[in-house]
């Protein structure tokens, strides 16, 4: 029986790591014309709005990895938290320049325009430079460098789910239910962070609070 | 059903109750699957048949046409999905024949037409158009129609008619889309009487020099050229001559967004992307291209909009 190191080093880990690589692989294949694969008759645009989803689910699972692990009991899932939350900012910087070379051929000047004059755009800009120094931080080096810190710093990520799903909703043009979807995701993944930490706060209260009550009698 | 204006002989209309019998005889036959009433079925199932036409070269750019796949794959036809695939995927509920287009309002010839009597008054021609949709994208179609004014003639509209109104068919067995409240249904579009009247505007019944495909606005749809690909309403049922601007659906969804006038214009931006460049379909990866003024129909059509605010007017 492998140790819960091992087993984490030499399967769970890769495992993980070529399954989040596979929307990437997929979509190059589509670009390339492999197995018969296609990205339809807009390519840049089906690039675009993959890899901008699959950031986002990314982001939703680096964000359920918390949750789960306090509901299952599977603590050491942590160890997988920091190569999903680099993949969503893998798929993110793969959005941002799909926009930028093929959407916008490199125009410069149009891509100024879009992020000051588009709120959508600044938006997901704003995410986009938010989870730099998150993924810059991520490493052991820094987590121990930044002490409490580093986790006041990664609290950055609820701010960049909400700009993502943001973006996401505001520049759907008429059918927003996929985004509701998304905004419902996000909910119950901030709403399960809220009820916790005010179920927290409440046993600390209530624990001064009979600390007083005793005093009093 | 009505004579239609233009000379057609009585004779060689279907009388209406023959028509309507030959409907319920249709809607029994695909309720039922009964073989029984297989001679109105194979009258009126749909052709996939290539059209007669010629090419009418004056009215056509020189440019290479988008595939017929992607033409037929890529649509936004709300009524089937809102995905660019949906109404290739689902259009096959709609049933394009037997149709009949109402024309209606203020005009001295209005009535019910059989669209096959509809097809006969005028020759078909083909025309290779621009086509640029509201989101970016860009196609170059060989349409094949008549044009819009010519038609419109036949009917005498009256001194009140200012405008066009013209209405989608309204039925979510044939359209599951219009199930869904994403839009205001049926949908409905409209234009001025003199952008109708331009020989430019074209009603089509095919592309490619086929019939057109159900997923592309069987079996009669507008096509504006200067205009976004928004105002070629598809599946047309009615078509009326108006004295006041009619609403129009996707300005009734989003009114800051998607005006009554929807002329191609790269200085114009919509709300939340620019309008100064498209993505050509079938172009591959880098196939942004500048956007023409009035998609590259500046010279028909520019003295239409003459001095009017066309920021305003968007």
């Amino acid at each position: 029986m492998l140790s819960v190191d091992k087993r984490y080093r030499f399967i769970y880990k890769p495992v993980v790591f070529v399954a989040s690589l596979t929307p990437a692989l997929y979509l190059a294949a589509g670009a390339f014309g492999l197995f018969g694969l296609s990205l339809g008759a807009d390519p840049v645009a089906h690039l675009l709005h993959s890899c901008g989803k699959t950031a986002l689910n990314f982001i939703f699972i680096t964000l359920l990895v918390t949750p789960v692990r306090r509901l299952s009991g599977f603590t050491h899932l942590l160890r997988l938290r920091r190569m999903l939350g680099l993949f969503a900012f893998f798929y993110v910087v793969c959005h941002f320049f799909v926009y930028l070379v093929l959407d916008q051929v490199l125009d410069l000047h149009a891509v100024l325009q879009d992020v000051t004059k588009r709120p959508y755009i600044t938006i997901g800009f704003t995410g986009l430079v938010l989870l730099i120094p998150l993924a810059v931080t991520s490493t052991q080096k820094m987590m121990r460098r930044l002490g409490r810190r580093w986790q006041r710093l990664h609290q950055l990520i609820y701010v960049v789910a909400i700009l993502g799903v943001w973006h996401y909703y505001w520049q759907v043009k008429r059918d927003i239910r996929e985004p509701l979807l998304y905004i419902f995701m996000l909910s119950l993944l901030l709403g399960y962070r809220i009820v916790v930490r005010w179920q927290t706060r409440r046993r600390v209260t209530s624990k001064s609070g009979s600390a007083t009550a005793q005093e009093r009698i | 059903m009505k004579k239609l204006p233009g000379g057609i002989a009585p004779s060689e209309i279907t009388p209406r109750e023959v028509y309507l019998s030959r409907r319920s005889l249709l809607a029994g036959a695909l309720a039922g699957g009964a073989a029984a009433t297989l001679p109105a079925v194979a009258e009126d199932a749909p052709p996939a048949e290539r059209l007669n036409y010629t090419l009418n070269r004056e009215y056509s750019v020189n440019l290479k046409p988008t595939s017929f796949e992607d033409i037929t794959s890529y649509n936004n036809f709300y009524e089937f999905g809102t995905d660019k695939d949906d109404p290739k995927a689902n259009a096959h509920t709609l049933r394009p024949r037997p149709w009949s287009v109402t024309i209606a309002g203020e005009a001295e010839v209005t009535g019910t037409y059989h669209f096959e009597d509809i097809l006969k008054l005028q020759p078909l021609e083909e025309r290779i158009y621009r086509f640029r949709c509201v989101e970016a994208w860009a196609m170059v179609i060989p349409w094949v129609g008549f044009p819009l004014g010519a038609f419109l003639q036949r009917f005498k509209p009256t001194s009140r008619a200012k405008y066009v109104a013209f209405t989608t068919l309204y039925d979510t067995r044939q359209m599951p889309g219009e199930r869904y409240p994403i839009l205001e249904w049926p949908y409905v579009e409209g234009l001025r009487i003199d952008e109708a009247m331009n020989p430019l505007t074209l009603l089509v019944v095919g592309l490619y020099g086929q019939v057109l495909p159900n997923q592309d606005g069987a079996p009669l749809r507008l096509i504006v050229p200067w205009k976004y690909g928004f105002k070629g309403i598809k599946s047309i049922v009615k078509i009326a001559f108006t004295e006041r601007q009619p609403p129009t659906t996707w300005n009734i969804a989003a009114p800051n967004e998607y005006g009554f006038y929807a002329n191609v214009n790269p200085h114009v931006d919509h709300p939340r992307w620019s309008q100064a460049t498209e993505r050509l379909i079938g172009g591959g990866f880098f196939s942004r291209q500048p956007t023409l003024m009035f998609n590259g129909y500046e010279q028909e059509v520019a003295q239409l909009y003459r001095g009017m605010d066309l920021r305003r007017y968007f």
